[in-house]
Order: C-alpha cells, then structure tokens, then sequence
C-alpha cells in the first residue's frame, strides 16, 4: 500500500459511534465523532466525565471490549482502518505500541508490580524491536535519561513500588516511547499527580512532542492543562464534540456556549471573582440522549431549535483579535471562508453565528 | 448573555435534569410494563433470575438441587419404602435397566432394602448434617471475625492466632479423636464438623470487616456519631453478604464430601441411620459383586457437590457487577445481531 | 494582575451574598504546636527499631468563627491529617486543639460523640462517602436520629426534605439511592448530612477534586452560600491553588508536614513569601494559551522528602532554588514577615 501524502493526517477518526449495552439501557457513549490528528500535532480532547473523552482514545487502540461496542463509524490510521475489515486484528496488534502508544491515568496499574521497570521497558523493546539483551538494556537507559529520571542506569533495577507518582508516570511514558511511535495517547496523564509534578510531566511531554516530532493526543477534563500545550483543542459533551479548534482562538474566543461555560467556571489564579460562574444543571443521560443539543436544558441562550434538532460541527470564522473588532471585519470574514488560514475551526450550534455578532457589537 | 428565556422562567436546569431522569425512569418502566414497583428491586431481582436463565450449567445445578432436596426433605412421604425396611428374601434386585421391577428402580442391596430410599433417606441425612454444619460454624466464625475485625488490638491478635493454630492442627485426626470420645452419632458428627470448619468463616469475616472499616461512609457514620454497634450491624455487616452466601455454599459442598469421608471410615452413623455416605461405604463389601451398591451413592454425592460448586459460581457472577454487566452485553449484542440477520 | 482583560464575566446577584463574609474575631479553633507521628514497619531482626512517619511537626494556627481558612499541601503534606486531628479521628503526639476555647485533646468516648455535633466532615469522594445501601433520606436523617434530635428516620423527614432543597437537590431526592446520583448531586448529599445537626465547624477534606470542573463551581458556590446563611466556619483542605483562593479568608500552605506560610488569601497570591509557595503558584496552568507561554515557570526539579527521613534543616532545601548551606542545618521559623503575613523562610 502507498503512503498517504504528507500533509494528509496520520490519524482520521471517521463518524465514531460507541455504545455500551448494559442492562438498564444502552448507552451511546460517543455519538457520532469525527477529528483528524495531523503530523506532529498536538491535540487536546477536553471534556467532563462521561462525556466518551476516554471511551474515544480507547477506541484508537482497538481496546473497546464488552459492555463496549463500536457500533458505526471508522478510525483509520495512515489509511486503514482499526475498526473493521479483513486482518483488523493484525493491523492493531502491528500499530499498537509500535505506532501509537499510550499513557493512562493511573501509572500504578499500568505496571506490573513484580517486575523491575528495567525488565519491562526490555520485554517491550526486545518483543516489538527485536533488539538483543544488552542493546535494549542499554536502549531502556537512554529512554529513561529522555524522560528525565535521574541516574537511570540504578533506577532501571527498581520495581515500581520503590518509585514516587510522577516518576512512574515518566516510566510509562519512556515505555510508550520505546518503540518510537508517531501518535502518543496520554489520557489524563496528570490528574493522579501533585501539581508541582503535574508542572513537571507537562513540561516534559511538551519537550518530547518538539524534539521528536510526536503527535500527541491529550485527554484531560482541564482546560487549563492543554492551554500551554496543545496546538488544537476539541471539546467534548455527551459524546459529540462540540467545538474544534485552534488552541489560542478557542480560549480567545469560545465560540460554543458549553465552552465559554466550562472555561467561566474554571476558577482561574490571575482572576479573583466574589462568586464563581457555575453550568448549572447536569450532562443528559445518554440512554436516551435528547433529540436536539444534548447541551440546551444548560444552556442560557437555547432557542426552540436547540430542542428539536442536533446541530452538526459547521465551519465557524473566528473574529479578529479583540479591540479591533468592528461589524465590518465579521462580514468580511465571511467573505473568506474559502481561505485555508481561517477554515481550520467547527463549532456544533446553531446560534454560534448570532453570539459572535452580538459579542461584535457588543 | 442579554437575552432571556422565556421556556424556562422560575424552573432551574437542576430541576429540568431531574424532570429528565424522571422521564427516562418511567420511560423505562413502562418499557418493562411494571409501574409501582422501585426500580432499583425490579431491576434486582430481574437481574438474578435472568442470570440464572442464561447460566445452563447454574440452572441445570439449581433444577437437580431443588429434585434432591425435595426428595431428601419429604423423604417419609415420597419413599417407596423405609431405609430399612425388607428381608433376605428381596436381596439383590437389580435395578430396572438392568431387568428388575418397578417396585424397586434402582434394585435393592443385599440386606434387601430398597436402594432409592435409602438414597432418599441418605441424602435427608446427609443435606441436614451439612446445613447445621454450615450454621452452627458459620455463626460461631462470623461472630469472631466480626469481633476480631472491628474491636482489633489484642482482641484481633488473641482470637487469630487461636484460628491459626486450629488451622495447624490436622483435621482428621481431630475428628477421629473426638468421634472416639464422644461416640459416633449424627450430633457428634454436626459437633465434630462445627469444631473443624469454623475457622474459614472468621478469616473471611474479618478480612471483610478490616477492609469495609476503612471505606469513607464507615468513617462518615462514625462522624455523625453513630455508636459502635450500630456502625457494625448498619454500615459494616451487609458488605458481607456476597462473600458469606458463596464461602457457605461451597462449605456445604466440603461438608458433604467430609462426612463421606468419615462414614465410609466407618466413624459416621451407626444402623440403623443411614446417610450417602454410610452406603458407599455399606457398598464396599459386596463391590465386587454387587458394584452399583457403592456407584450409585458415590455418583449421587458427586452430582450434588459438582452442582453445589456450580450454583456457587452463578452466585459469584450475581454478586460481581462488572461480571453481570459484560455477560448480560455479550448476550444483547449477540441477540441483536442475529435478529439482524435474520431481518436482512 | 496581568490579565484581567479575560471573557469572564463577573455575575452580579445580590451584593450581601456575594463574596466572602466577614468573619468574626473570636477563634473558634485552635492548634498549637501540633506534631503527628505515625508507628510504620520496624527494622532489625527482632523489629527493635520502630520507624515512625512524621507527618505532622509543630504546626500552629488559628481559625476565627465565620472564617475560612484553606489549607494547601501536596500529597504526604500532612493536610488531611491535620483535618483528622482536629476532628478528633486522630491522636496528635503532642500539641493542644482547642474548639470554642475548650481543650479537646483529651475528649474521649461519649463526650467526644456529643462534641462531634458541632464539627463535622465533607469528604472528599462523593461516591466513597455514602453508604450505597441507604436512601438518601437515611443518610441525612441519620446523624439526627443517633443524637436522638429525632425519634425516627420518618420522623425527621420533614427536616431532611427542607435541607436537601437547601443544598439544591430535587424534591424527590430523599427516597432515591446514591447511585442515582452524579458526582456533584452526591457531594450536595454529602453536605447535607454534615449540616443535619447544625454544627459550628466543618473540616472540608478536598470536598470538590473528584468533581468535574463545572460542577465544582456549584459545589463551591453552595458551601459559600451556606456560610453566609448559617454562619459556619471552614477548614478547607485542598491542592488546588484555584479554587481555595476563590473559597479562602486566609491561606495555609504545608510541606512535608511543616506549616510554610500563612497569610490572608490575596497577600499569598499576590506577594508569596516562601519559595514553594512561588513555584506551587507557577505549577497551576492558566487556561489562556498566550498567557501561559509567556508565565515565568518555575518547575521544581525532585520530589517530595521521604516523610520517614525528612531532610535536616528546612524541609524544602533538598528543591528550593534558594537554598544555602544555613537551609541544610537549621530549620526556619515561622515568622511574621508583613502584617499577618507569616512565612517560614530565612531568605524572603
């Protein structure tokens, strides 16, 4: 097979629809997404819990098992498919890992506790690289000297209980990386972590994406972590993705009102408020997800037909910077919607047009 | 945010969510066509049976205890005869299969008593040792751990370190000394079992009760200032449930199997009572002429024991959430696939 | 502050609920040079040598009645033990507490019962904390019930309906399950039960952490309304720098067990004392991409001390940027470095 052109992304994740069969009813966990990751891209999937942030990245890796289901929609990786077709099976085992790797959320769990963590970045080295003994021990040391664990070459005979949070999530991440994979999947990598550590993993993984060239998924419910990292932001809510964009114009600017609510209510250091803004209300039960916006019982500016209708991811004109902004500039914007530059940001609602324009004369 | 709505003037999202949440309750129930009844016990007991219909093995097990058991406990109506009740002259009937008579289905044995009431009667014996047994050492056991697991300290260390040593002490010959001591009868035989099999349940109950004492709601009933006795009965005891309703049911199997052991060593009951295990070990004499004398009740204690350890492992999929929710999405989905297929 | 040019908009609602009420000067609490050592596994042969984990040491403050004092540590900080030792769930080594000027180091048994009615625990696990065999009416109605407030559970029905709506639960709450429930309607549960016997002190332990982000607001906003309604004082234990600057009169940030710095919540953010306080600051993303790129970082390199064998000297000095020889051997005071601003640092 030929290889798909450069610009084109390494990642498509195509209409993905996931259910989950339980028996109080199925849920449809992800209703329906579709976002590309490009070359080198770093990409921040941001959503609440149950919002099928998780169940997404899941998906990626082909680890969607019972009660789970990928019941429609598609996720290709450089073209073909890891969801259906003939030698699927064989497409995911060859691309996991090697390919695409990934870091969770709980570094403890995802080491086996009997094992030094030398033996388990050699296990993985010598499984998918077919390196000898010594020249995967010796590769482990250099991976643990990437990720900044000091004096690796004695840390590679510990077990994983002899080792503090962050460090273990620094092991993981030298083994996603063991094999040099294009696409890093790091769900919620911090979250388990203190704050002066999760500075820490940050900071690192920032550094690996530049040096390496990796394109990075990043899964987190925080939308201050993703805001020093990521190229691009998707915002998910009951399973759709409600807001796609790039990183500086959705902090900006929201353009979709479950956005503006969730970075409202983000109490922020440099800002002190007498009471913080607050999304009333709770995400629907998605056994029987609304038939229109799955956001518009929270939403302050639903109209009628928020309720009755679902509103796809359309193409949405940012504004100019703020200050210059003037009515004029917004129709001229939607003169070039053809031009690539401006094109690169979708947004799921109806009246995100009419907010922008009120926000203008505003 | 200058316009306002008009739809939901005085009505909070809290409440249009938990208008929501009833609508998709009822929704359900009258899906399911049961209004009334909380959702949350329909659901429950639903569940239970449902789990039992999908499990062959556990339903095949549940159908074969219930024959035993009806068998066992009405044994004085149901049998055709008393366990001992005939003579020589209707010694060695062969079953049906093998060409006897329908007074006597599975043949008599050579003191001519009928073979499928002393099975009955055996089985009455051998299930009412087992239940007292499971009883009497699951009371006496859970109220240790349950001591030992809540009080801790020197408490804990004293009655534990008596388990281990029981634990130390070879059952067997415990139980040999004792029937010695006592004399063989079926009280003896429930004491001795009682004495040898308590143990298990007051590890289990105290590794329950050490783990449920650290969960925050047990730290949070102690805050509002919940005395003791209420923590332990209201908020620690009912995290028991699951793994006591397994370990007895799996102990009944043991019991069964030990008191075998001890009657075919001819340490069990004396004639005239009978029990599964007296005739297996009454069959050995004659098993070269007679074989089925000791088959027949030896096959008879396998089926309940194997059928007891399958009934346990339906209850584990019962008490284990995650287990239920994958076999019940397993069989959905591949319901749905097949009504599919069936529909193109 | 550099950026208040934000989209955020500030709610207008009525000026006397807004904000933080004003506290009182009376102390309703007090800790005095507390220091907390837990027994670990011992070493040698024969298990002679017992290991102790400091997790507390010589740590003093008060909390004024209507106040709310935020307590911010890392993981191993010794927060959450603080907040226990105060409740009473656990024994301090030594030091003094005091409630409403009474020494409660020593209460035991039924009297210890009977003071608990006046401080209670928001926990921090909102699924954890509630007994999921119980309805929600007898989770709330409990503590009444026990302290006999109340001769049943259906006896206090009335009472529970009435707070239940007050902490922003549906009317139909009360007969419902737990699990009926989101993380955040949960938490609310929670609260409620703290508050079902009226009490004077509540230590919240992380209260809104394993909340989700817009969820936490409603947590926050509900705990601030009901100080104001109810006059209740708050221990509000937290790591999350953000939130506890929105809720906090006064800010409390703990290290490795030792109390570092100690001053009103503005003056903390605004002019830090202490070095940790400076990089704990640094370490909490600001979600305005612009703005986070161009913040001076400061990363601190190591990890927290092993609190079995804390480091000599200053408990920080092993990843301070500031450290000098003086930091290895003696341990800073806790000093009054502004009006009411109290750091332990030899250099700031």
């Amino acid at each position: 097979m030929i290889g798909p052109p450069d610009d084109a992304p390494v990642l498509e994740v195509d209409h993905l629809q996931i259910d989950f069969v339980t028996r109080r009813g199925t849920v449809h966990a992800v209703r329906d997404v579709s976002f590309t990751i490009a070359h080198g891209e770093t990409v921040g999937l941001v959503g609440e819990s149950g919002s099928g942030k998780s169940v997404t990245a899941q998906a990626l890796l082909g680890m969607i098992e019972l009660p789970g289901k990928i019941v429609g929609g598609d996720v290709r990786w450089k073209g073909e498919s890891l969801v259906h077709g003939p030698g699927v099976r064989r497409t995911i085992e060859r691309v996991r890992g090697a390919e695409i790797a990934m870091v969770f959320q709980d570094p403890m769990t995802s080491l086996d506790p009997v094992f030094t963590i030398g033996s388990q970045i050699v296990e993985v080295l010598r499984r998918h690289r077919r390196l000898g003994r010594k020249a995967a021990k010796a590769r482990a040391v250099e991976l643990l000297d990437l990720v900044g664990i000091a004096n690796p070459a004695a840390r590679i005979k510990q077990y994983p209980f002899e080792m503090s949070g962050g460090m273990r999530q620094r092991v993981l991440i030298a083994m996603a990386l063991a094999c040099e994979p294009a696409l890093l999947v790091a769900d919620e990598p911090t979250t388990a972590l203190d704050v002066t550590i999760q500075a820490q993993i940050l900071e690192l993984i920032a550094e690996l994406q530049r040096e390496l060239q990796l394109a990075v998924l990043l899964i987190t419910h925080d939308l201050g972590v993703v805001a020093g990292v990521c190229d691009r932001v998707a915002v998910m809510y009951a399973g759709k993705i409600v807001e796609d964009a790039p990183a500086a114009d959705l902090y900006a600017e929201p353009a979709h009102p479950y956005t503006a609510g969730l970075l409202g209510s983000t109490p922020r250091l440099d800002i002190v408020l007498d009471r913080l803004v607050a999304i009333e209300g709770a995400p629907p039960d998605l056994r029987l997800p609304p038939p229109g916006c799955a956001y518009a019982t929270r939403c302050p500016h639903a109209v009628e037909r928020c309720e009755a209708e679902q509103p796809s991811l359309e193409r949405f004109v940012a504004l100019p910077l703020a200050g210059e902004a003037s009515e004029e500039d917004a129709v001229l914007a939607e003169d070039e919607l053809d031009d690539p530059a401006r094109t690169g940001r979708t947004v799921a609602c109806f009246r995100a047009d009419d907010l922008r324009r009120q926000r203008v004369s505003a | 945010m200058s316009e306002a709505n008009p739809r939901r003037a005085g009505a909070t999202a809290t409440d249009e969510f938990s208008a929501r949440q009833q609508e998709v309750d009822e929704a359900r129930a009258s899906e399911e066509g049961q209004e009334g009844r909380p959702y949350e016990l329909r659901a429950a007991t639903q569940g239970i049976f449902g789990e039992l219909r999908a499990d062959k093995a556990g339903l095949l097990a549940a159908i074969f205890l219930t024959i035993v058991l009806i068998g066992a406990v009405f044994a004085p109506w149901l049998a055709p005869q008393g366990p001992v009740e005939g003579n020589p002259s209707t010694a060695s009937i062969d079953p049906i299969w093998a060409g006897g008579t329908w007074a006597h289905v599975l043949g008599t044995d050579a003191q001519g008593y009928d073979v499928l009431s002393r099975l009955m009667y055996g089985a009455r014996t051998t299930l009412l040792i087992g239940f007292a047994v499971v009883l009497i050492a699951g009371l006496f056991g859970v109220t240790l751990g349950l001591i030992a697991g809540y009080r801790g300290g020197r408490t804990d260390r004293w009655l534990m370190r008596w388990v281990d040593v029981q634990v130390a002490f070879p059952g067997l010959l415990i139980a040999l000394i004792m029937i010695a001591v006592l004399g063989p009868s079926k009280t003896s035989l429930i004491f001795v079992l009682s004495f040898n099999g308590w143990m298990v349940y007051a590890r289990m109950t105290r590794g329950v009760v050490l783990a449920a004492k650290e969960r925050p709601y047990v730290e949070a009933a102690e805050m509002v200032g919940c005395r003791p006795r209420r923590v332990m009965f209201v908020h620690i005891l009912p995290n028991l449930t699951s793994s006591l309703v397994t370990l007895a049911v799996l102990e009944f199997a043991r019991i069964i199997l030990a008191e075998a052991t001890l009657s075919f060593l001819g340490l069990g009951l004396q004639f005239p009572e009978v029990s599964l295990g007296v005739m297996a070990n009454g069959g050995r004499d004659s098993f070269f002429s007679l074989p089925r004398l000791a088959i027949i009740p030896g096959v008879v204690i396998t089926l309940i024991v194997l059928a007891v350890n399958f009934l346990a492992s339906w209850l584990r999929v019962v008490f284990d959430p995650q287990e239920r929710e994958k076999r019940f999405a397993a069989g959905a989905t591949t319901a749905a696939t097949t009504v599919e297929g069936a529909a193109t | 502050m550099t950026s208040a040019t934000s989209a955020t908009s500030t709610t207008s609602t009525d000026p006397a609920r807004t904000g933080r009420p004003v506290p009182s000067d009376e102390l309703l609490v007090e800790v005095d040079r507390l220091s907390i050592n837990f027994p670990v596994g011992r070493s040698g042969f024969w298990g002679q040598h017992q290991q102790w984990v400091h997790a507390v040491d010589d740590v003093s403050f008060g909390i004024r009645r209507g106040e709310t004092l935020g307590l911010v540590g890392e993981s191993g900080s010794g927060k959450t033990t603080i907040g226990r030792a105060i409740l009473r769930r656990i024994e301090p080594s030594s030091g003094w507490i005091r409630f409403r000027g009474q020494y409660i180091t020593d209460t035991k048994g039924e009297e210890l019962r009977r003071l608990r009615q006046y401080m209670q625990l928001v926990f921090q696990d909102p699924y954890a904390s509630l007994n999921p065999r119980m309805t929600v009416l007898q989770l709330v109605a409990e503590p009444l019930v026990v302290h006999g407030r109340a001769k049943s559970i259906d006896a206090a029905r009335g009472d529970v309906v009435k707070l239940l709506g007050r902490c922003g639960l549906p009317e139909d709450a009360a007969d419902r399950h737990p699990h009926a429930f989101s993380g955040g309607q949960r938490q609310r549960i929670g609260i409620a039960r703290a508050l079902a016997l009226r009490p004077a002190f509540i230590v919240a332990d992380e209260p809104v952490s394993a909340l989700d982000v817009s969820v936490r607001a409603q947590v926050v906003n509900l705990l601030q309304d009901l100080q104001h309604e109810l006059g209740l004082t708050y221990l509000f234990i937290a790591h999350d720098l953000s939130v506890v600057r929105h809720i906090s009169h006064r800010i409390a940030i703990l290290y490795a067990g030792k109390l570092v710095e100690l001053a009103d919540s503005d003056s903390v953010y605004e002019s830090p004392r202490h070095p940790y306080t400076e990089a704990l600051l640094s370490s909490v993303p600001i979600p305005d991409p612009p703005l986070q790129r161009a913040r001076r970082r400061i990363v601190l390199q190591g990890e927290i001390p092993n609190p079995i064998h804390p480091p000599p000297g200053c408990r920080f000095q092993t990843r301070c940027p500031l450290a000098q020889d003086r930091c290895r051997h003696e341990a800073p005071p806790l000093e009054e470095k502004a009006p009411g601003h109290w750091a332990a640092c030899f250099f700031r």
